[in-house]
């Protein structure tokens, strides 16, 4: 892989108003980066900003590689059974059912790729929703939250698959709340812009 | 065109496993059952109507689904990752109008046989309206997600989708119920340039609405 992310005097508006600005960040091969602050500061603006889902008002965003981002909408049908929802997004990312089925071992969830995605419960389903992302293959992971309603033996899956991926040089950009064993990872802290 | 495909297979495998088809074929065949109800068993009458109460019955058949169009795949983030993949949102509406109108054109067209048999239509009248059907719901279905994409990110939005839709399919309905008794085929001409108008122009509105979904 070689990946990287950069984003220099990153500024970003919504509704008129300043949610942040003059954010600098440079990420190479097996970086990540751990954003933090308080709720509304724009954590998720400035993940939805990197993947292109939200315009920047100011600053240049660079990257290279393919993006994957897992927030708080599963973006799986309810209907399907786990692998196959699952299998629609790795089919567009042409990665194939190979992907799925290691994406749900890495996350113990193997028993329950024939259960349907509306029975799953609130954990499974956002270890679900990072499996979306595990199974991609892309090059930099947009995590919002990603330890949302994980029990501690999911947490520790979660951790162990970013260290996989940063082992590959994959790039991880994560905002969360609760403490991460991400080692050696940049930090950025948003504040409240005035 | 791998993604066009896979979104339309997707939308619709979605339409089918949620009884998407059959609800409009189902209203259509009601309207077209009440409809000699409403107005008495008179041959003569039913047979000059008939046409143009079908073309009313499509109209508000293509309305039906309207808000599973968009709505859904917005909230649940799936228009999100469409676009994390660089899927672009004209694509996204194309492929979402093909599907559509697979889910209710042909199966229309389908239940217009027993549809005219009801209302007393003669041959060359369902022929007429059968070729209409053919000309005039790919711009239904343009409508319809147009329309779908434009209310998906308001509450009460499938109300609304009803009052903004109606007015824009008046040239479909007045040209596809006025090619009927008109055996000169000018009708059926506008009535498929309005539709190919709706269908060229569609992509483009509705993407720009998928865009502004995201704010």
């Amino acid at each position: 892989m070689t990946a990287s992310l950069a984003f220099s005097n990153l500024a970003c508006v919504r509704g008129g108003r300043v949610l942040f600005k003059g954010l600098n960040a440079t990420l190479g091969r097996g970086d990540a980066l751990l954003l933090t602050g308080p709720n509304g500061v724009g954590k998720s603006s400035l993940l939805r900003l990197i993947a292109g889902l939200l315009p920047a008002y100011a600053g240049t965003l660079t990257f290279e590689g393919r993006l994957a981002l897992s927030d708080e909408n599963p973006a799986l049908d309810p209907r399907l059974p786990l692998a196959k929802a699952l299998g629609y997004w790795a089919g567009m990312d042409g990665t194939g059912p190979m992907a799925v089925s290691a994406a749900l071992e890495a996350l113990d969830m193997t028993r329950l790729a024939e259960v349907p995605v509306r029975l799953l419960s609130t954990g499974q389903r956002r270890r679900a929703n990072l499996a979306r992302v595990l199974a991609s293959g892309a090059d930099i992971w947009l995590l919002d939250e990603p330890g949302n309603g994980l029990d501690t033996a999911s947490l520790a899956l979660l951790e162990r698959a970013i260290a996989a991926h940063r082992a590959k040089g994959g790039i991880v950009v994560v905002a969360s709340h609760q403490p991460l064993g991400l080692l050696d990872a940049q930090t950025l802290a948003l504040e409240a812009a005035e | 065109m791998k993604a066009f495909l896979a979104i339309l297979g997707r939308d619709l495998r979605l339409s089918l496993g949620s009884g998407g088809i059959g609800l409009p074929v189902v209203f259509f065949l009601l309207v077209a059952t009440l409809y000699p109800f409403a107005v008495g068993p008179d041959g003569a009458l039913l047979a000059k109507t008939g046409g143009g109460v079908l073309w009313v019955a499509a109209l508000l058949a293509a309305l039906l689904p309207i808000d599973r169009l968009i709505a859904p795949d917005a909230e649940a983030g799936v228009l999100d990752q469409y676009a994390v993949r660089g899927v672009g949102e004209e694509m996204i509406a194309a492929a979402k109008i093909t599907a559509h109108w697979i889910g209710f054109g042909p199966p229309l067209m389908l239940a217009a046989i027993p549809a005219s048999a009801m209302l007393r239509l003669d041959g060359e009248t369902l022929a007429a309206v059968e070729l209409g059907l053919l000309a005039g719901t790919p711009g239904l279905a343009a409508l319809g997600v147009m329309v779908a994409s434009l209310t998906a990110g308001l509450r009460r939005g499938g109300a609304l989708a009803g009052l903004l839709m109606l007015p824009l399919a008046i040239p479909l309905i007045i040209f596809g119920a006025g090619s009927i008794g008109d055996f000169g085929g000018g009708a059926l001409r506008f009535l498929a340039a309005s539709s190919l108008f709706l269908v060229a122009v569609a992509p483009f509105a509705a993407g720009a609405g998928i865009r502004a979904l995201r704010e």
